[in-house]
């Protein structure tokens, strides 16, 4: 199944992305071997020059490393994999209080909406 | 030599008062898959025949590996016509023993898992396939090729989307580093993903080359979008 990409941004960016929420959450395990950048492009189905891209900004940032022998593989690093998450839950985070400003919600506003509404999922409501 | 193909100069003029393309140039590295994009009439299809010898350029030269258009580069370049020239009454192992006879390069091995995997039998004719299915046909004779460069012109122009992905996944799993694949269309939003860089032709001019991720970088749009703004009637 082809990848699905937002025609408004670079695709490596957005392959760099998918890439690290597979293994922030697990799904490529720490020290794992990744598929090689053919494989990866052809399940993406994206130019695999631009996978190679991605794969080189991905092990720019330390969380992939290549391994002459094995491949490619994910790091053991605990901690680097933690940033990523934060960094990736931050920017979650600010897109949801851009898009709640955008209908006229305050931060504030917006934090009490957050809460109310996990009071009424834990009443199961 | 790192440029695989070279257009120095080129200009065509059909009627020796219109020109077709005007002092064309352009260099295509080895490696990349290139999309070749215009309009209806922007001469794509001229600048690809000519790239096959099929028609010589007005002025200007035309270089591939090094050669000049002819007997040599046409050993090293498989080409997809924007229509076809095999016979109708032509089976499919038929036109596989031409092909072999034909090209050196042609892989055998290629065309067969191709072929099984659309599940087209060797003893098909040509005439008896739906559009869709010749067309595919035809891309798998040149994807089996063993090439440095594959020109396609205008692969997914007749076919539904299930098939293009096909033909797309087709050409990527087949396209090696070594080799560039330049693919002439107007629908770029679904090839988009595919590119390296893309080529804008506009009344027989060059008036863009650039990455696919460039353009999206500099104009926060698809190349698909970008194409409709830059070619907007």
């Amino acid at each position: 199944m082809a990848w699905n990409l937002d025609c408004d941004r670079p695709i490596y960016l957005q392959l760099v992305e998918r890439i690290q929420k597979q293994i922030v959450s697990g799904q490529y395990r720490p020290g794992s071997r990744l598929p090689s950048v053919r494989e990866l492009a052809a399940i993406a189905s994206v130019n695999p020059n631009t996978m190679q891209k991605a794969f080189t900004e991905l092990e720019r940032g330390g969380l992939i490393i290549t391994q002459r022998t094995n491949g490619r593989i994910v790091t053991e690093d605990q901690n680097m994999i933690d940033n990523v998450r934060r960094e990736m839950a931050c920017k979650h985070t600010d897109e949801f209080f851009r898009r709640m400003e955008e209908i006229g919600y305050t931060r504030q506003e917006s934090i009490e909406r957050i809460l109310k509404f996990s009071e009424r999922e834990e009443r199961g409501e | 030599m790192n440029e695989l193909v070279e257009i120095t100069n080129v200009s065509k003029s059909y009627d020796g008062r219109n020109n077709v393309l005007t002092d064309v140039s352009l260099k295509l590295p080895k490696g990349k898959i290139v999309g070749l994009l215009g309009p209806n009439g922007s001469g794509k299809t001229t600048l690809i025949k000519m790239m096959n010898g099929l028609l010589q350029p007005s002025g200007g030269s035309i270089h591939i590996a090094g050669c000049p258009v002819g007997v040599e580069s046409k050993a090293r370049v498989a080409y997809l016509p924007d229509r076809t020239y095999l016979s109708g009454n032509r089976t499919v192992s038929e036109i596989i023993e031409f092909f072999c006879d034909f090209y050196q390069d042609f892989s055998r091995e290629k065309a067969a898992a191709m072929l099984s995997s659309l599940d087209i039998p060797y003893s098909q004719r040509l005439k008896s396939m739906s559009k869709g299915t010749k067309e595919k046909m035809q891309l798998v004779l040149v994807m089996s090729r063993n090439a440095d460069l594959y020109i396609l012109d205008e692969p997914i122009a007749g076919v539904d989307p299930a098939a293009r992905d096909y033909i797309l996944r087709t050409i990527l799993s087949n396209y090696n580093p070594e080799s560039t694949v330049l693919i002439s269309t107007h629908l770029i939003g679904d090839i988009e993903k595919v590119l390296d860089e893309v080529v804008f032709l506009r009344r027989g001019q060059i008036v863009l080359y650039t990455s696919v991720d460039n353009v999206r970088e500099q104009h926060g749009k698809s190349v698909d979008d970008y194409f409709r703004e830059v070619f907007a009637c």
